[in-house]
Parts: structure tokens; C-alpha cells; sequence
């Protein structure tokens, strides 16, 4: 439900509202008007045409740092 | 060669003129339109000598013939068009027999409306595809449809090739233990197609791998004269070919999903559009199922023709009464490939 | 692509396998209900299931928006189209979705109706713009992710004075759905329900926030992870969802970090709240009528609400006999033990709301779920 994928900002309109958005070599116009704030290199969860978010790019890598001490948690084995 | 004799009182005008009923009738204004347009531009011996047939001599062989009508839309698209692709689909329709190609036919149903300009766009655009692969239109046809009866235009085109000796290529030829090849990335042609339908707008530099693949096979039957199944993935893409084949041959396959060649735009446009690679459309691509003996020596074949670069090998046959196409994903786990209900549509959620 | 690559690592996915395997209790199961089409989807597609321990079911919930939508409102929407002449915008998820006496919007357009494909409102909006002699609805589906979109089409409708754009709003309400499910144990003639856990969907969450949830842990004493789509993200909220029941923690937990937060995006919210309330009761296919877990056009922007427009009537239309849909959608049974899965209901002939859409959980396991024994692979040379 609710296909939705982080895309990088690569140019931002004059007002603001609207911004082109490139996913893995793809460009998307899309909309900015329920995210604030936005620059360009941010990156976005775009749904239907619109930035739903930004997305934290420490908080993935974070994330992914989890990952990757799953193999050492409890007895510390990997 | 463009010496028209003037045989008719006013020019064409392909610039601004549409095409009418009159152009379909059988009259002059049929016989200006096939001068003008289609043997100007498709130009041979044959077309030259104005017949409502084409005869010619045949070597000593098996004869395949194949048929193929093209209604895609939109008729331009990134990579070609309507005219490219009934050169290629057909001939390469033929060319999976392991025969080779040796004549054309083009019938045109043309709607009331539809601009000239477009037509010999679109003709040109043919006759480069076969004069570039050596096999020459040498007879067609004409109709015209009220306006609104026709999506613009539709084409269909035949092909009649021969067989050498000793090759037996056919879709039930499949056994378990076989080697599965694909001749390169999947997925270009749908993702060519659908970038340019403006209600899906997205933008990319993916063209469509449109080709004509006679002369790849050319090669991979030299190499290896007994190849077990030829085929080339269209429409309902890779997985449906897969299927068909597997149901033909009464095996089952296993696919690795790493292995499988797909360009990084084309995969970020189905994940944008919510679709699986594995169904989207090809145009200039071919499935091998080999004996495992002669795998790597195709693989190396394909990998030497300019057509055949990014070829691969992406899994085997098994033994499955039940005909299962399966995948090893890249994650680890394991899929079912099934076949394709209805056409793939874009989702959001 | 990058952020989305990354969270499909196969040597991660070992790591992580390998780190469930050591913490599961083998002296029980865990019956974890990923709510959202969009983990259904992922575990189907890259076989997430294969990675677990066998004590360690995933339940598929009924978090497809396009599953759950009553017939009767797909009946609407071709009404619209052949009665009233309207341009109809869908997304294409609605296309195939069969309605009453086995027509589709697909069928109707194929018998020259107007229905056109959209990805986005934007799109809606311009055909509105384009054609100013002509009606234009947009069909709104789609839980919390997707109604913010279409509250700025209304809002952008009105600030343009459009004044042939309508919506259809069929916009349903995810914290409503999850508490159906809890409490049906209660309905009687219903399957008993047994889910330890929930994975929290991921994008619904990206606009509401993990707060809506709490009523969860608190209220029925189950866990909640928020959990990503991607595969690593659903066996990382797997693993913290064991961890809970196995320390006996019950609280909501946010694995997806890198997009959600607490309180979610506040000024989408804010637009939703502008445009949309809550309708009392809405009937969902396979759930029935669950209260406030819908959401009507306000009066405010009445001119824009399709049903007002055009007198919508209510239909109301019952499913087939014998599909288990309400027990598959509650995760109280799996598609292959309805007795109509496979015979009579398949992807191409859908009996019921989970077979329709590809998220569903009984066309999620057709197309990619193992439907009998693996086949037999004969050992080959290595040729790579």
C-alpha cells in the first residue's frame, strides 16, 4: 500500500511549490506543498505526484547500521 | 533512386496533406500515395516492378513464415517507431525458427485524417529497419478507415524465411538440466513507451531496444547448431515467456534474480510506477535454452555481437510437472514468476 | 537507487535471519499481522518468509485501500461515468477492480466510456482545466498517505474557482481498521483472531505520525513496530516486535526512522483536517461497517464533493457466497484454506476484495507464494 520512494531534489521552482526529482536516473516533477522547507540534495518520499516527507538521511544510515550489528547482539556471536 | 515518372496532375503535398478515403479506393489517388510514399521510400527490384505480388526463388529448405500486426501506441516513441518496430517484431519472429529472414510484406490500414507527414515518417523509418537488416518489403497493401475507426494507424507485416539443414529449434524443446540465456537488459522498451505517455510523465534517456536479431541468431546457430528454444520476450515481457516456454516444453525453471540484466533507469521507473520488470515489454531481446555443454560457448557468441553485450545466463530448467517458473531473489528468499493477468497497470498503492 | 537499494542487502538479510533465529523462543509462535498491501507485497516479492524461523507467521492484514472499498462504490463510479458523462480520473489500481454483475471501469472505458488513467491529482486537475465544457471527477481511494493530495486538489480547485472538478472521496482511516480487527474477536460467527503483534505501516505513518497507535499497547495489549516496505526493514520490526513479546514489553516501537516520527507531518495533517471530517460509519468490504473510519468532503467545499453534485445514491452489494474474505482480511485465515481460492477465484476472475488487487493477500500469494512443493532441481555444472 502506498508506494512511496525516496528521490533526491535536484532543482526547486521559483515559488518554491513545485520541484524536479531524480530516483536511480529518473526525473519526476513533483509537488512541494505539504513539505517545508526544502532544499536542494534533500531527499524526499514522493507518493502520487507529491513530497510526503523529507527523509533523514542520518536516520538511514543509522538504520542501516543496525542492520549490520544484528549478527553481534546477545552473545555477541556472529 | 527517386525518379517519379509524372503521372499525376498535382504533387503529394506530405508537408500539410492528410490522408482520405480516396487514398484507400484503388484509384489514382491510391496509386499516387504507394508511389510517393511507400515504394519511394521502401525501394527494391521487387516493389519496382509494381505487382499486386511478389515472386522470387526459394533455396532448398524448410520455409517459416510468421505474421505480426502492430498497433502500438504512441506511434513515436524514444528509440523508434510503429514502421521500426513491424520491421523488427516480424522478422525476429522468424528469425527464432533459426531461419533466415528473406522477405517482407507491409499492409497499412491508414485512418481518414492521419497526417501524411507522419506516414512517410513512419515509412522511412521502415525502410531504413530493412534495408539495415537485409530483408527488403517486397509487397503490401493499402486500406483507409473512416475517421475515428482506426487508432491512426495500424501495420502488419509477414516475414518468410528458411531453415538450415539440422536445426530444430522449437518451444517444447526445453529439458531439465538446460542452461537459460537472455541476450541482454529487460525491460527497455516498455519503460521507452511509457515514459513518453504524457499522463505518466517521468524522464528518462531509456530508449527502446527495438532490433532485429537475425543476425545474432545467425551466429549462436553457427556456434551451436543444436540449440533447444528460441524466443523473444514482447509483450507481458520476460515472465511470459518463461511460462509459455516452460508450459510447451512441460518443465518447470529456475531463475536467479541477480542475474538478470536490467539497466538502473528502467528499474527505477517500475519501482516509480509500482511494476515488475519481469512483465514490461521487449523488443530487441531473445531467450536461449541451450544444452549446459554449449552455455558458455553461446554466452560468449551473444556477448561478441553488438546485440548481445549485456547477455547473460539467468537460471536453468528443472523438472516440474506443474510448470513453474521460480526465482531465487536477490534477497534470499524464493518467488513464484507467474503468468501475466491482464496488462500490467501502473499503481500508487 | 539510493536509500531504497541499500534496504534490500542480501548479506544483511543473512545477519538479521541469523539474529531471529538465536532470539526466538522455540517454545512458542509468533504471529505478527503486517497491516499495510505494502509489506504483504514486499514479503511476497523477495520471499522474506524463507528467511524466517518456521514459529514466525506472518498474518496479512487488510491494508489495501483498494481491497477493502465496498462494491457498491465502484457501481457508483461507473454510474458516473455512463449516466452522467463525467471525465473519471482513477489511479490505475481501480481500473480491473470488478464490481457488480462483473463490469470494471476498465470494461467501461473499453465500451467508450471516459475514464482516464492518472498518477497524480496534478493530472486531474489539468483534464478539469482542459476541458472546461465537461464534468471531471477525480475517484479518490487510498488511506492517510494518499488523502493529503487530494485535499490540495480541492483546496487548488477552489483557489482556481474550477467549477467542473469534483471528488469522489472514498479516503478510509488506518487506526480504525487496526482497532476492527482487535475487537472482532468479540463478533460472533467470526474465526477467533489470534495476532501477537502489528507492523505498523510505513507511509500511512509518514503523515499521521506514531502516536495514532498507542491505543494498541494500551487499550489491547499488543505491540506495535512501525515498519519500513523494504525487506530489511520488515525483518528488523519482526525482530523487534520478538523482542517485545519476548521481554514481555508492550509499547509502540518506530523502526522506520528515517521518515517517521511522533507526531508525523503536521502540515499535511493540516490540510486534511481543513477539507475532510469524519464520517460515522463506512462500510468495508470484508470488515463491515466500522465506525469513524472514513472521511467526507466538508461542507465548506460541499461544491467540490461528487456525491453531493451528483446525488450519489448508496448501493450496497454483498459479496460472494462462500468467499472468506472477512476471515483472510481479520488474518484468521489463509487465502489456500478459502475452498473458492484457486477454483472459482483467481487474479482474473477476483470473487472477493483480497483477490482484486495485487496487494491483496490472496493475490499477493498467487502471484508470488509457493503454491505447492518446490520442484525438483537436477544439479548442473557450474557454468557462470
Amino acid at each position: 500500500m502506498c508506494l512511496a520512494l525516496p528521490a533526491r531534489v535536484i532543482a526547486i521552482d521559483e515559488h518554491g511549490e513545485m520541484a524536479t526529482v531524480a530516483l536511480g536516473g529518473v526525473k519526476k516533477d513533483i509537488s512541494l506543498i505539504l513539505v517545508d522547507e526544502v532544499q536542494v540534495d534533500d531527499f524526499v518520499l514522493i507518493h502520487v505526484g507529491y513530497a510526503l516527507n523529507k527523509l533523514s538521511e542520518k536516520e538511514a544510515r543509522r538504520t542501516l547500521a543496525l542492520f549490520a550489528e544484528a549478527g553481534l547482539t546477545g552473545d555477541g556471536l556472529s | 533512386m527517386n525518379t517519379v515518372i509524372r503521372r499525376f496532375p498535382m504533387r503529394l503535398d506530405v508537408r500539410r496533406g492528410t490522408v482520405d478515403m480516396t487514398h484507400g479506393s484503388g484509384g489514382h489517388a491510391t496509386a499516387q500515395l504507394i508511389e510517393a510514399l511507400f515504394v519511394r521510400h521502401l525501394d527494391n527490384e521487387i516493389l519496382r516492378q509494381a505487382n499486386d505480388q511478389a515472386a522470387f526463388d526459394v533455396s532448398a529448405g524448410r520455409m517459416v513464415m510468421s505474421t505480426d500486426s502492430h498497433v502500438v501506441s504512441p506511434l513515436f516513441f524514444p528509440g523508434g517507431d510503429i514502421g521500426a518496430l513491424a520491421v523488427h517484431g516480424t522478422i525476429n519472429d522468424v528469425a527464432m525458427s533459426g531461419a533466415h529472414p528473406r522477405y517482407l510484406s507491409a499492409a497499412f490500414i491508414l485512418e481518414e485524417g492521419f497526417p501524411l507527414a507522419d506516414l512517410e515518417r513512419i515509412v522511412a523509418s521502415m525502410a531504413q529497419a530493412a534495408s539495415k537488416a537485409g530483408v527488403p518489403v517486397v509487397t503490401g497493401d493499402t486500406k483507409v478507415v473512416e475517421r475515428g475507426k482506426g487508432d491512426g494507424v495500424f501495420i502488419t507485416t509477414t516475414a518468410v524465411g528458411v531453415v538450415p539443414d539440422g536445426v530444430k529449434i522449437s518451444g517444447n524443446r526445453a529439458q531439465p538440466g538446460d542452461v537459460i540465456l537472455v541476450s541482454g537488459t529487460v525491460g527497455d522498451h516498455g519503460v521507452a513507451i511509457m515514459s513518453s505517455r504524457e499522463n505518466l510523465a517521468f524522464e528518462t534517456c531509456i530508449e527502446s531496444d527495438s532490433a532485429a536479431l537475425h543476425e545474432l541468431v545467425a551466429a549462436m546457430v553457427a556456434a551451436a547448431p543444436d540449440i533447444h528454444c528460441l524466443r523473444d520476450p514482447t509483450r507481458g515481457g520476460l515472465a511470459t515467456t518463461l511460462n509459455e516456454l516452460a508450459q510447451q516444453s512441460g518443465v518447470g525453471m529456475l531463475l536467479q534474480e541477480d542475474a538478470i540484466p536490467v539497466r538502473s533507469e528502467v528499474a527505477a521507473a517500475c519501482e516509480l510506477l509500482g511494476l515488475d520488470v519481469l512483465y514490461v515489454a521487449n523488443e530487441g531481446k531473445l531467450v536461449c535454452i541451450c544444452a549446459p555443454g554449449d552455455a558458455l560457448c553461446l554466452l560468449q557468441v551473444m556477448r561478441a555481437h553488438p546485440l548481445g553485450r549485456q547477455a547473460a545466463i539467468i537460471g536453468e530448467v528443472v523438472a516440474d510437472v506443474q510448470g513453474f517458473v521460480q526465482m531465487e531473489t536477490a534477497f534470499g528468499g524464493r518467488r513464484i514468476v507467474d503468468w501475466l493477468v491482464g496488462e500490467q497497470l501502473p499503481r500508487i498503492c | 537507487m539510493k536509500y531504497v537499494d541499500e534496504f534490500r542487502q542480501h548479506h544483511l538479510a543473512q545477519k538479521l535471519a541469523a539474529a531471529i533465529g538465536r532470539e526466538v523462543d522455540s517454545a512458542r509462535e509468533y504471529r505478527l499481522m503486517e497491516f499495510c498491501g505494502g509489506h504483504t507485497h514486499a514479503i511476497f516479492r523477495y520471499g522474506v518468509q524463507d528467511l524466517m524461523p518456521c514459529n514466525v507467521e506472518f498474518v496479512h492484514g487488510p491494508g489495501c485501500p483498494v481491497c477493502v472499498l465496498p462494491i457498491g462504490r465502484i457501481d457508483n463510479a461507473i454510474h458516473l461515468v455512463k449516466q452522467h458523462d463525467v471525465i473519471l480520473c482513477t489511479y490505475g489500481d481501480m481500473l480491473r477492480v470488478p464490481g457488480s454483475g462483473r463490469q470494471s471501469l476498465l470494461k467501461v472505458k473499453a465500451a467508450g466510456g471516459d475514464v482516464r488513467m492518472v498518477y497524480s491529482t496534478l493530472d486531474a486537475l489539468r483534464i478539469a482545466r482542459d476541458n472546461p465544457g465537461r464534468q471531471v471527477v477525480f475517484f479518490a481511494i487510498g488511506f492517510e498517505t494518499t488523502t493529503p493530495p487530494t485535499a490540495v486538489a480541492i483546496r487548488q480547485a477552489q483557489a482556481e474557482g474550477l467549477t467542473n472538478f469534483t471528488v469522489f472521496c472514498n479516503h478510509v482511516l488506518t487506526p480504525a481498521a487496526m482497532r476492527s480487527i482487535l475487537e472482532s474477536p468479540a463478533v460472533p460467527g467470526m474465526a477467533p483472531v489470534s495476532i501477537d503483534g502489528f507492523l505498523g505501516p510505513a507511509h500511512v505513518s509518514a503523515i499521521i505520525g506514531s502516536r495514532p497507535y498507542e491505543f494498541v499497547p494500551a487499550e489491547f495489549r499488543r505491540p506495535v513496530v512501525i515498519a519500513g516496505f523494504e525487506p530489511l526493514d520488515v525483518m528488523q520490526s519482526a525482530l523487534m516486535l520478538i523482542r517485545q513479546l519476548n521481554e514481555g514489553r508492550c509499547e509502540v516501537e518506530n523502526e522506520y526512522t528515517r521518515v517517521v516520527n511522533r507526531r508525523g507531518n503536521v502540515k499535511a495533517q493540516a490540510l486534511v483536517a481543513e477539507v475532510f471530517e469524519l464520517c460515522h460509519a463506512f462500510e468495508w468490504r470484508g470488515l463491515g461497517l466500522v465506525a469513524h473510519s472514513a472521511l467526507r468532503i466538508k461542507d465548506a467545499f460541499g461544491v467540490w464533493d461528487a456525491e453531493r453534485r451528483f446525488s450519489i445514491a448508496g448501493v450496497s452489494a454483498p459479496d460472494s457466497k462462500g468467499c472468506e474474505c472477512p476471515s483472510v482480511l481479520r488474518g484468521a485465515r489463509k487465502p489456500a484454506e478459502c475452498r473458492l481460492f484457486g477454483t472459482v477465484c483467481t487474479p482474473e476472475n477476483p470473487m472477493g476484495a483480497c483477490m482484486v488487487s495485487s496487494e491483496g493477500a490472496c493475490a499477493a500469494y498467487w502471484s508470488y507464494g509457493r503454491l505447492r512443493q518446490p520442484p525438483v532441481a537436477i544439479k548442473v555444472e557450474a557454468v557462470r
